[in-house]
Parts: structure tokens; C-alpha cells; sequence
């Protein structure tokens, strides 16, 4: 099966060589400057904002402040992601304004214990671009048996956000064209040959953390059904 | 239900961009239906997608917040996601496809005891069909142009390398030529996405081929 496996996208793409978008001329000038400036900001972000805590304000009191706020950060870096993926910055514009209205409309499905407030934005953003660059449809899988918890665990919400700033922190340490690599897959722009199986990224420590969570949620809901 | 056979990061990850043509993104919606290794994996790519998200950031436009604010005024929210159904062979996203279960599929002989429903997507990457493969029976000898995933639904089938059973995905590309089996007893069915249309060894089985769209 390994043999398989790496093989595959070789054969499913061989157009697109990576030459062709050289890593500096992808990245712009001074994107270094702007990653390590991006790389404070996001450090105060975090000792600053609980973003977690504002989309419970709108989902709980619709609270107009809480997603003014959650505007100011993620409909820019939603635009940026857009443009990257080959919107216009007018197409681009309107769909962060509708991926941001989106969040306000499904507050109360944001399960924070699963997901950073970043990650769920970027879940909107990605189908939102599906719809705007017609691509192609994107079946999603059955949802799971439970919904978020309306109190969710402190500690799992605060892990998930951490997650997602180690993951952040662990992609900006990454040499320049392997980093371009990944950000140019998640922009829709990358023949598949060219990404790396292994990427040092540390994503087996969120894939056991959410395989423990899935575990202990299973056993739950089994002895939910046992009571009854 | 124990699963051996999973999704690559590779595709997990062309799968959380959205990088994928539909037929691979049913296939592999589906196999997460079943899978919970692999949705957590799926979910990794996402988180990985969230911290991508946050790098980098540009200007909105002005006015672009009240305009925003203006549009969410009196917006109703979610209350809870809408229930989607599934039955004991076939996940959700597969239903959302067949129009229904397992008995709405539309079955067509395509000879020897083996049956087909080609299922309806909106771009031309890639084909998704459902098969279905009498206990003990095989699939024609086939090589693929391009990647091919096959994810069992129902009973399981056997190569010259490997078993897959309920849940299993078989990937495999143009330098797989394999005869897949169904293992005796009950029929196996999969749901299986090509990139391109297969290629027969058999002389009779090619010549069929424009005729069923295999």
C-alpha cells in the first residue's frame, strides 16, 4: 500500500513543477519582515483576546461589540486568503463580508472543544471559496453524533486554540519554500506531487489529542445508550 | 468495525483545501463517515488550515465593518444543524448522491454478475460510481489511467496484495494492475472514484467499455 500511496499523485498531476513558482517570487518582498511582524501580532492576539469567548457573546446575546471585534481580525486575513486563492480583491471582499455574516447566522454550531475559532473560519472560508471559484462540490462527512456542548470544558477550548497558535508558530519556522508549499495547498494552488508526506508540522499531537476526544465521546454516548 | 486501510495525508490535505476534483471529495466524505482515525486526521488539516488563515492579512475596504453590521441586523441565527440521514450501507454525503438508500440506486448490469450505478458530479476530474460485486465473483482485470479510490460498503473483496473489507479504502494509480475479487458469501458493494475511465485487459470487457462508462 506505501508504494501506492506516494505514487499516486505523481500520476494524478504531472503538470505544474514546483520551478515554476519560484518560493521568493511567491512569498513577495519582505514577506519575512510582515511573517515576523504577523508573528507578534498574533502573540498579543493571543494574550489579549479569548476569540472563543466573543463568538459565545454573539451566539449567546448577539452582541454586536464581540463580532466587531472577531470582524477586525479574521474578515482581512479571510479577504488575504481569498485573493491568494485567485479571487479578485472585489470578489474577495464581498465573500470575507458574507464568510464573516456566516459566522454571526451559525454561532451556536461552532464547537469550540474541537475547533480554534481560526479553524472554523477557515472551514466557512474554504466552502464560501468553493462556491465563489465554482471548483467543484465538496461533500461533507455525516456529522457526528453530538453537537457542541453548550458549557464546553474550559481546558478543551483553551488546548484548541493553542493548537492552532503551535501549528501557526511550528508553519512560520518552516524553511520558506517548504512553508510555501503548504500555504500554496491550502490557496488551491498546488499540483498535489508537490506536497511533502512529511512536513515536521507537529499534527500527530492534535490528531491524538482529537482521536482521545472522539474515544471518550464515543464511551459516553455508549453508556447514554445503555441507560435508556 | 475495524478499518486498516485509510486516506493519505496527501489527500486528507488536498481534501481539507478543497483541491480535489468532487468524485475524490465523495469518496473520501464518506470513508469519514466511517473512519474515525481519518476524521481526526481530517481535522488535523483543518486546524493546519485555521493557522494558515491567520498569517497573513491584507486591507479591507472602507465602510467594510458597518456594512457588515448593517447586513447581520435582524439575521436569524442557526439554531441546529439540519439532521441528515444515512442507512446501514450507505453514509450520508452517499445519500445526498443516490437520492435516497440503498434501494434507490439505479442499477445496470455491466456482464458477469457485476452491477453498476454511475453516480451524477459536477466536474469532469473524476468519475464516482457505485458497484456491486456477487459474493465470490470478480471484477473484469483492470489497470487505471490515473488514481482510483475504492471505498467497501458492504461485504469485502480481495486483491492479489491485501483484503479491504466494510470501511476500507483501497488507493491505488496507474502502475496498479489488479484483480479484485469479492470474497464468497455476502455481495460486496463500493463506491469507487476514477480519475479518467479504467482500462480493460480483456479484449471483450474493452470493447464494452464506451457502453458503460467504466
Amino acid at each position: 500500500m506505501a508504494r501506492r500511496q506516494c505514487m499516486m499523485f505523481d500520476a494524478m498531476s504531472p503538470e505544474k513543477p514546483d520551478a515554476l513558482v519560484p518560493p521568493q517570487l511567491y512569498a513577495g518582498r519582505g514577506a519575512a519582515a510582515d511573517r515576523k511582524r504577523g508573528n507578534l501580532r498574533l502573540a498579543a492576539d493571543a494574550e489579549q483576546t479569548d476569540w472563543s469567548a466573543l463568538v459565545f457573546r454573539v451566539r449567546d446575546h448577539q452582541d454586536r461589540t464581540a463580532f466587531a471585534a472577531l470582524f477586525r481580525h479574521f474578515a482581512p486575513r479571510v479577504k488575504a486568503f481569498l485573493m491568494k486563492s485567485g479571487a479578485s480583491e472585489a470578489l474577495a471582499e464581498e465573500c470575507a463580508q458574507d464568510v464573516m455574516a456566516t459566522l454571526w447566522q451559525k454561532a451556536k454550531l461552532f464547537d469550540a472543544e474541537r475547533a480554534s475559532v481560526a479553524t472554523w473560519v477557515f472551514t466557512i472560508a474554504r466552502n464560501r471559496r468553493i462556491d465563489a471559484l465554482r471548483k467543484s462540490r465538496r461533500p461533507e462527512p455525516e456529522d457526528l453524533p453530538w453537537g457542541p456542548e453548550p458549557e464546553p470544558d474550559q481546558a478543551e477550548v483553551f488546548e484548541a486554540q493553542q493548537e492552532t497558535e503551535r501549528l501557526g508558530a511550528a508553519l512560520s519556522q518552516l524553511p520558506l519554500k517548504q512553508r510555501a508549499l503548504i500555504e500554496r495547498a491550502y490557496f488551491g494552488d498546488l499540483s498535489h506531487s508537490e506536497i511533502a508526506a512529511e512536513t515536521g508540522l507537529p499534527l500527530g499531537t492534535i490528531k491524538s489529542r482529537i482521536r482521545l476526544a472522539l474515544d471518550r465521546l464515543r464511551q459516553q454516548m455508549d453508556v447514554k445508550a445503555t441507560e435508556r | 468495525m475495524t478499518i486498516k486501510h485509510h486516506l493519505s495525508d496527501e489527500l486528507l490535505m488536498a481534501y481539507a483545501a478543497a483541491d480535489l476534483p468532487e468524485a475524490f471529495n465523495l469518496v473520501i466524505a464518506a470513508h469519514l463517515s466511517l473512519c474515525d482515525e481519518c476524521r481526526a486526521r481530517s481535522m488535523a488539516f483543518d486546524a493546519l488550515g485555521g493557522a494558515v488563515i491567520e498569517d497573513s492579512t491584507c486591507e479591507m475596504d472602507e465602510g467594510s465593518l458597518a456594512a457588515c453590521l448593517a447586513r447581520i441586523d435582524g439575521l436569524a441565527q442557526v439554531e441546529t444543524a439540519a439532521p441528515r440521514r444515512a442507512d446501514a450501507v450507505l453514509p450520508a454525503p452517499l445519500l445526498d448522491y443516490v437520492g435516497g438508500g440503498l434501494d434507490r440506486v439505479k442499477w445496470r448490469a455491466v456482464g458477469m454478475g457485476v452491477r453498476q450505478a454511475i453516480l451524477p458530479t459536477g466536474d469532469k476530474g473524476a468519475s464516482a460510481r457505485l458497484l456491486y460485486i456477487p459474493g465470490g465473483a470478480a471484477m473484469p482485470d483492470h489497470g487505471h489511467r490515473g488514481l482510483e479510490l475504492t471505498l467497501v460498503l458492504q461485504g469485502a473483496f480481495r486483491d492479489e496484495a491485501d483484503r479491504f473489507g466494510r470501511g476500507d479504502i483501497e488507493i491505488a494509480d496507474a502502475s496498479v494492475e489488479h484483480t479484485p475479487v469479492a470474497e464468497a458469501g455476502m455481495d460486496c458493494i463500493c463506491l469507487a472514484a476514477t480519475q479518467g475511465s479504467l482500462k480493460f485487459n480483456a479484449l471483450l470487457p474493452r470493447l464494452a467499455q464506451p457502453f458503460f462508462r467504466i
